[in-house]
């Protein structure tokens, strides 16, 4: 007999968790995709009652994008400017019913390749708040998301929040995905990006981002480096921006067009964003 | 494995309901197994779909991903909750005013979709309507009158009204459009008995092996609800199937050898909790690889393995067409590429699904298909029965476009009915989709290699074809594609000379089976770019070219047949011309302004014979008349969503000069409804909608008999009384049978085909359609991505029985055109799910304008031809020449996919800077 609980207190959960391994169930839609065929005989620790895990609001310096927002939640919630990347993400992960039930935090839990939320919330300086029974701890996304489906969360500990800093809130944001049809796709490719420019329209900060080109999303440290400053950022881009990827060759794409396409796609959204 | 239920609390289609519920069962399968609503339907479990899509506290969600326990406290409507005191919703009655629904399996999905859409914007926005359709999947329909439906769902439904008069010629809804909007429709998997068994099969992860079973005994003594386990070894009659009667090839369980990935190495028959804790590595299968035939470079390969003892060389099947000489070189202007072609899953919303049940001495199967009489007469052989011992009962078919031609759950299900007969038990089985795609047939992977020529005022004089399909590792309906190829090689021009030759070889791959064309649209490819070669060559307009060289009435095509009449790609291409120099014209003005996003347009034209090539295919109907006034159609065309239950009554109707409303209907089982063949081939219209006729003109006339009347006399018939013009007859009086049975029409036909000889000459088919389209895209050249914007069809149908189903069939023909150009190509092993095979979605859609000509067919019903395949056919060429417009590239491989035309726009700008 497998086991189900739905705790409604956060510590509650921590308690089970801290007893026994369960699969932590969020918006549920990787978790049943991998059981085509199977029966579900996981133990399962459902969020779905744990109210404090709901909503998106600001809270201090950062903006708190609980563990069971959807991405539905994100796109209806009044949020500034810097968060239009996600948004545009948001309403390109899945279908609609996907966007009414998958949660963002499930989505940089699962840590797949191609996770269409981590690029944006790499460009968000987003970190990550999770806890177990000795506390609250925070990671950097960059360093919570450690490959393929792979992360730092022990099996005794849940995702709390998202955390977003309020620093770069003005900040113009935008996403891109490349995918070979117009919705229900994985991506080839995709690039988000967050711009700060000075009164002049130059750069003064640029955080970019590329998905599906690497086991993890990438920051583009060279380019934003020397964007700084700049006005004209489309002619800033060069193939060398991106040889830290390592994109796979599959039926989606090459290894080389992906490359191409990033940095294609990467002109754009700078055109876009300074414009 | 089960979990303890919990306490829920939620709204069900409106009714409070407080019910122990398993928490994490998927809710898709709660909805259907605890409270019947099987208008929830299972695509893919997987969120790829939308098939399942319900509405969770007015939100569309996949209630393949959602857990039971999410619905506390809240509320769900599925299909079945949308009508209210016997009103379709005003979401339901705009798709049933726009002919929104075929085969119905995505129906009620994009219902909870259009009504969550609905709900927040009273006359939403196309665009609105484009996002919110995005996660529902639609195979058969291209999404036009489903899109077209929601934008209008705002308007108050107005009664939509039966005409008296003729029915043919208008678009009446579909018979069975109100069950599939309300989910009450039984597709495969919908009607499953209480007490059933279930069936699984259990299947090679291998393309290529030997294999041996070991020692089942301890299985049986692990898991007491294990019944049985079926293998080749336990089949009592023929063990292999195929659809030729030399050529069964294709065992039910594999013997001794694996041939492709998915096949079928035993079953496990038991109750359905058993069967799931049994995992495939639980079972004592032994495989031994052995190296594998990847495809038909493989297969060629002096001295490759032979998978089939009886086929040297790898070789299917050889057919050729010659007619006058070939020598294309001696023509002043020649044309010549190669073009390849991968693997296309039909991708049926419906996975096959059924359940078999012994009743005394026979058989009773009721399955998803589009054959019932093939099955079962396959059925019969495989079991050693009497085909008459085999009763096969048609679900409603959620989609087939060929893939529902071949066996799939039948024998197994049949077998194990059979054999476990003292449980007296019926047996299920549902596939899932991956097994669905492993298992199935697929569109042939092609490579075409072609010459045209022609001489300096652009008169087409030769062509040369040599084709060759990988048809995977069994026969299925390769030898079909070999067959139709070399008469269709020309293209639908008058060639004088012609040389086609079409090879089938076999591999380690899935078998490659019918899918709408049978090879047509990949020889379609070859020849339209050479079409369009040729034109620039001779400084003619591609339209005006094709227009010169169409076969027209008078002509004889390149197997030597008389077209006599009814061809009708002189008024298709006519029709086009104003839309093709618009777009000419649009597209250049947008072009000089853009460099990288580029636009382009392209042509691309087609025929088609209807029905099987060059041999007998007749359908037999009949229609009665009861003492009670009841007029029956017994129509075994089974609709797979083409729509041969509305047309065959439309028909009936105007054969007897009586109201279609009179018609009542008995539909394709093969114990109540003689042999109308199979559905496929274009045929059902044309061949059985004659039959149709003339079984109704034959029942006419014994009614107008009654009175001695003329054949101009009106006939009508109400209260158990036939009124022939003046005179009234009490049916009561007249002799019946006894199913009360006062008067039957019979009808049959055959159309007229001869064989083919050796040098592929004859008159192959009865008819044959013909189309033409043009399809306008935007590339963008530095991403290689391809958005078709528009796309207008004219198609030579003969006559339209039912203008809005032939638009139908034509927009969902080129949604699977669009697929085979820019995204559709299946891996084996590697794309057995909806997220890693593409389909268009509803955003990949252009509008669609088509243009219904008709040239009337003197043998088809008032004219009628077929149309379920012709779709399909021009519209990846179209596509194809509009992206060689927009960019200068000719693709020769589809799907074009975005890394593959980038990759030949930067080869051609490398090519360019080279010279």
């Amino acid at each position: 007999m497998a086991n189900y609980i739905r705790p409604i207190e956060l510590p509650d959960a921590l308690a089970a968790l801290a007893e026994r391994k369960f699969f932590v169930l969020a918006g549920a839609t990787d978790f049943y995709p991998a059981q085509v065929g199977r029966v579900t005989d996981h133990d399962i620790l459902d969020l779905g009652g744990v109210e404090a895990l709901a909503g998106i609001e600001r809270q201090g310096d950062y903006w708190r994008i609980g563990a069971m927002a959807t991405w539905r939640d994100l796109v209806d919630a009044d949020l500034p400017p810097c968060f239009a990347g996600l948004k545009q993400a948001a309403r390109q992960v899945g279908g609609p019913q996907i966007q009414n039930t998958a949660t963002i935090a499930g989505n940089l839990c699962n840590a797949s390749p191609a996770a269409d939320g981590v690029p944006p919330l790499l460009c968000l300086a987003a970190e990550i708040e999770f806890q177990d029974q000795a506390g609250v701890h925070v990671l950097p996304l960059s360093e919570f998301i450690l490959g393929n489906r792979r992360t730092a969360l022990r099996p005794d500990q849940v995702l709390t929040a998202i955390l977003v800093p309020t620093l770069l809130e003005q900040g113009r944001a935008g996403f891109a995905k490349l995918g070979a049809r117009s919705s229900l796709v994985i991506s080839i490719v995709m690039v988000a990006g967050l711009l700060q420019l000075d009164e002049q329209g130059r750069v003064a900060n640029a955080n970019l981002a590329v998905g599906a080109c690497s086991e993890v999303a990438q920051r583009l440290a060279l380019l934003e480096a020397e964007l700084i400053g700049q006005s004209d950022l489309s002619s800033v881009v060069r193939p060398e921006h991106f040889s830290h990827l390592s994109p796979l060759d599959d039926h989606r794409g090459t290894a080389a067009y992906r490359l191409d396409a990033a940095a294609t796609i990467t002109k754009r959204l700078l055109q876009d964003l300074s414009s | 494995m089960t979990r303890d239920k919990v306490d829920l609390s939620f709204f069900l289609n409106g009714q409070r309901r407080e019910v122990k519920l398993d928490p994490m069962l998927r809710l898709s399968e709660t909805l259907r197994e605890e409270f019947g609503f099987t208008g929830v339907k299972v695509g893919c479990d997987a969120g790829d779909c939308g098939a399942c899509t319900v509405l969770l506290d007015g939100r569309q969600v996949c209630a393949c991903l959602v857990p039971t326990a999410r619905i506390n406290d809240s509320s769900v409507v599925t299909a079945e909750g949308m009508a209210g005191n016997g009103f379709l919703s005003r979401v339901q009655h705009a798709f049933l005013r726009h002919a929104a629904v075929q085969c119905g399996a995505c129906i009620p999905g994009m219902l909870a979709a259009a009504t969550d859409i609905a709900a927040s914007q009273h006359h939403p926005t196309r665009e609105a309507v484009m996002h919110g359709l995005g996660g529902v999947l639609c195979r058969c329909t291209g999404y036009q009158n489903i899109v077209a439906a929601i934008m209008d769902a705002g308007q108050d439904p107005s009664p939509i009204e039966m005409p008296d008069g003729p029915a043919i010629g208008v678009s009446l809804p579909r018979t069975d459009a109100i069950d599939k909007l309300t989910g009450a429709a039984n597709f495969g998997a919908d009607a499953m008995p209480e007490n059933t068994l279930w069936l699984r099969a259990v299947r090679s992860p291998h393309a290529a092996a030997r294999f041996t079973i070991g020692k089942l005994d301890d299985l049986y003594v692990q898991h007491p609800g294990l019944h049985k386990i079926l293998t080749a070894a336990d089949i009592p009659g023929n063990k292999c199937f195929g659809i030729y009667p030399d050529l069964k090839d294709q065992p039910v369980f594999a013997i001794d050898q694996i041939r492709y990935p998915g096949e079928a190495v035993l079953a496990l028959v038991g109750e359905r909790d058993a069967l799931a804790a049994i995992s495939d590595d639980d079972l004592p299968i032994v495989y031994e690889p052995l190296d594998r035939i990847v495809g038909m470079a493989d297969a060629r390969i002096k001295g490759a393995r032979q998978l089939h003892a009886a086929s040297p060389g790898n070789l299917l099947i050889e057919a050729a067409l010659r007619k006058g000489e070939g020598a294309v070189e001696n023509h002043p202007h020649t044309a010549t590429g190669r073009w390849t072609t991968g693997f296309v899953e039909h991708a049926y919303l419906e996975p096959e699904a059924g359940f078999a049940q012994r009743v005394d001495d026979r058989l009773h199967i009721y399955v998803t298909t589009q054959t019932p009489y093939m099955d079962r007469d396959e059925v019969a052989l495989i079991m050693g029965l009497e085909p008459e011992q085999v009763r096969i009962i048609p679900a409603v078919c959620g989609g087939g476009f060929g893939g529902k031609l071949d066996q799939s759950v039948q024998p197994m299900l049949a077998l194990a009915a059979w054999t476990l007969a003292d449980l007296d038990r019926p047996v299920a089985c549902v596939y899932s989709r991956p097994e669905s795609m492993a298992a199935s047939t697929k569109r042939h992977p092609a490579q075409i290699d072609a010459r045209f020529a022609c001489d300096a005022e652009g008169r087409l004089q030769a062509m040369e074809m040599t084709a060759d399909f990988d048809t995977g590792a069994y026969a299925s309906w390769g030898p079909t594609v070999a067959g139709r190829v070399p008469v269709h090689g020309s293209g639908p021009y008058h060639l004088p000379n012609a040389h086609i030759q079409a090879r089938a070889y076999y591999s380690n791959n899935p078998p490659s089976g019918a899918f709408r064309g049978f090879g047509v649209p990949q020889i379609a490819l070859a020849h339209e770019a050479l079409m369009d070669d040729l034109a620039e060559q001779v400084n003619m307009d591609p339209l005006e070219f094709r227009l010169k060289n169409a076969l027209r009435a008078g002509d004889h095509t390149a197997t030597g047949q008389l077209l006599t009449a009814s061809a009708g790609l002189d008024q298709c291409l006519q029709a086009l011309r104003p839309h093709w120099h618009a777009a000419l014209e649009a597209v250049a003005k947008h072009n000089e302004q853009n460099t990288i996003l580029r636009r382009g347009v392209g042509l691309g034209c087609m025929w088609y014979g209807c029905g099987n090539t060059g041999m007998s295919n007749p359908s037999q109907v009949r229609v009665t008349l009861s003492a009670d006034g009841r007029i029956i159609l017994y129509n075994g065309a089974v609709d797979i969503g083409q729509g041969s239950f509305t047309i065959m009554r439309q028909i009936c109707a105007d054969g007897l000069g009586l109201p279609v409303a009179m018609i009542d209907q008995v539909t394709g089982d093969t114990d109540l409804t003689p042999d109308a063949g199979k559905t496929s081939a274009s045929r059902q219209t044309y061949v059985t909608g004659k039959a149709t006729e003339l079984a109704a003109l034959d029942l006419r006339q014994q009614i107008l008999r009654l009175a001695n009347a003329d054949e101009h006399a009106v006939i009508s018939i109400s209260d158990g009384i036939v009124r022939i013009g003046e005179t009234a007859v009490a049916l009561s009086r007249l002799a019946a049978d006894e199913d009360g049975v006062v008067l039957c029409g019979e009808g049959t036909f055959d159309p007229p085909a001869t064989a083919l000889d050796e040098n592929g000459q004859g008159e192959p088919y009865g008819t044959y359609a013909f189309a033409a389209q043009m399809a306008m895209v935007e590339v963008d050249v530095e991403l290689g991505t391809t958005k078709v914007t528009r796309i207008v069809a004219a198609h030579d149908v003969g006559k339209a029985i039912n203008p809005a189903q032939v638009e139908g069939q034509i927009q969902g023909g080129i949604a699977q055109g669009l697929g085979l150009a820019l995204m559709e190509e299946y891996l084996p092993g590697r794309t057995e799910n909806l997220h890693d095979y593409l389909i268009p979605t509803v955003g990949d859609m252009p509008p669609i304008e088509v243009i219904l000509v008709e040239d009337p067919d003197p043998n088809g019903p008032q004219g009628a031809k077929g149309v379920g395949e012709p779709g399909l056919v021009p519209t990846a060429p179209a596509i194809l020449a509009a992206i060689k417009s927009a960019t200068g590239v000719r693709v020769h491989q589809v799907p074009a996919t975005p890394d593959r035309l980038r990759a030949a726009i930067l080869n051609q700008r490398d090519l360019g800077r080279q010279t």
